[in-house]
């Protein structure tokens, strides 16, 4: 399969992206990892005239821990999530969801950030961003930070302008006496997108209560989000195993997931249910609580 | 051809040198030629196959070096223009003279191949895992080849061909690629 014809262009440097984005605008694509891009281009689903490769710019590939936040750039590919200490230490459900994206060849090439951007409804990262309270840096004519849940408006959808490059994405570290976190993903077979995918953040005090919870489902909704009603029940509240299944049916009830080859939506719905309540026991039990 | 057809730039096409097993390759190519038709066709290296053609079955897995380091990638899913510059191996590149990489020792030994249609794909892709995990368990080796599909469903010899060459390779001591 051939793509249409473009016109490519591999700047260097950011602020050349960014000149050639607000050149062409919406007649360009930016190409991080391309593996939803070129697959799209090669389908003839998109054809963009101006493919700008961001790839040589070298300033964008980091992983940066300064404590309090982590910063992840725009290059960073999903293998670099999967296998690094960082990551590993402070946000475990992203080494989960790593593992789960695609297969090994897809992995060493596809970036976070671009994953995100790409906004598919089924995509893992989208979880992982949102439930972790990510903020995005969007690079314009300014700089300016979308919260990962302003950023999903629909599919393919987000708040990024077409002369905007998002250059990276700053996740806070969850601070509390009692952390855990876990991503679940339901797959009909191996690399497969989602037929859901949940994320879950918790945070317990000293009395064992949730003083913080987050909760982000995607594959399930015309776009990713977070189960906040679920999220509110828990709030305050000691778990157990009666109160973390009231959770899991009120985040399905939030779900609005369509019919197609992985499931009926019905079906969905109901593995929304189940693998919530897995992704909260799995973060329970990372954060050492026993129900 | 469509009828009415958006306008539709990029005539322009772009000199690249692209150095595939140690040998370099310059070749005037358009933006939208993929990889794999760049190693297949300019090239002429035709070990690397064309399956799917949608980034699912890793027939046309090669390894290329990103800073230093070599990775497995499926060259249907990536340009010929982004590889400018860089350095590619392809299954051609792996034996040494008449000497097998251990890989395809395995392969042959273990009888690994059935229509052999998956197995250029299949050892890089394997080469690639060994670089990141040199000593796995059978468990890993199944994900870390689930990118790489054969329709023969010969899985079991294909696992038991990478295991084997894992075990030489350690035992060499020598790094899984050496270029």
């Amino acid at each position: 399969m051939i793509p249409r014809k473009f016109e490519y262009f591999a700047p260097t440097t950011v602020a050349q992206a960014v000149s050639l984005l607000r050149k062409y605008k919406d007649e360009a694509k930016i190409l991080s990892g391309g593996m939803s891009l070129i697959p799209m281009m090669k389908l003839r689903l998109v054809s963009p005239q101006y493919v700008i490769d961001i790839n040589n710019i070298k300033s964008l590939n980091y992983i940066k821990d300064s404590g309090r936040v982590v910063r992840i750039g725009a290059l960073v590919r999903h293998a670099d999530i999967e296998h690094s200490p960082v990551i590993r230490e402070k946000f475990p459900m992203m080494v989960d969801a790593a593992a789960h994206i695609a297969d090994m060849q897809v992995r060493n090439l596809g970036t976070f950030v671009g994953a995100l951007a790409h906004a598919d409804p089924a995509a893992d990262w989208p979880a992982s961003a949102l439930a972790l309270d990510a903020e995005l840096v969007a690079q314009g004519s300014s700089k300016r930070i979308i919260k990962a849940t302003k950023f999903f408006k629909g599919p393919f959808e987000t708040a990024l302008k077409p002369t905007e490059l998002l250059v990276e994405a700053l996740l806070p570290v969850p601070k509390g006496p009692k952390l855990g976190q876990a991503y679940l993903k339901f797959e009909r077979k191996a690399g497969d997108y989602a037929i859901v995918g949940v994320a879950s953040s918790v945070v317990l005090n000293e009395n064992n209560e949730f003083e913080k919870v987050a909760l982000a489902l995607t594959a399930v909704n015309p776009f990713p989000f977070r189960a906040t009603d679920a999220e509110q029940l828990l709030i305050g509240q000691k778990p157990s195993k009666e109160l973390i299944e009231q959770a899991a049916k009120t985040a399905a009830s939030m779900s609005d997931p369509s019919s197609d080859l992985r499931g009926s939506a019905e079906y969905k719905k109901e593995m929304a249910r189940v693998f919530t309540r897995r992704s909260l026991n799995k973060a329970l039990e990372r954060a050492g609580v026993a129900l | 051809m469509p009828a009415k057809r958006a306008k539709q730039t990029g005539n322009s096409k772009q000199q690249v040198v692209i150095e595939i097993n140690g040998t370099k390759y310059s070749y005037e190519v358009e933006p939208r030629l993929l990889l794999v038709h760049f190693i297949r066709e300019y090239a002429g290296l035709t070990g690397t196959h064309i399956g799917c053609d949608t980034t699912n079955c890793g027939a046309c897995t090669i390894l290329m070096e990103f800073d230093g380091k070599w990775k497995a990638i499926k060259s249907c899913t990536y340009f010929a223009v982004q590889a400018n510059g860089k350095r590619i191996l392809t299954i051609e590149g792996l034996a040494k003279g008449d000497q097998l990489h251990p890989l395809q020792k395995a392969f042959w030994e273990n009888h690994g191949l059935q229509c052999g249609y998956c197995t250029p794909g299949m050892i890089m892709a394997a080469a690639g895992f060994l670089m990141m995990n040199p000593n796995p368990t059978e468990e890993e080796v199944r994900h870390g080849i689930s990118g790489n599909l054969c329709r023969c469903t010969g899985y079991v010899n294909i696992v038991k061909s990478i295991l084997a060459a894992a075990e030489e390779i350690r035992s060499s001591g020598k790094p899984v690629i050496e270029v």
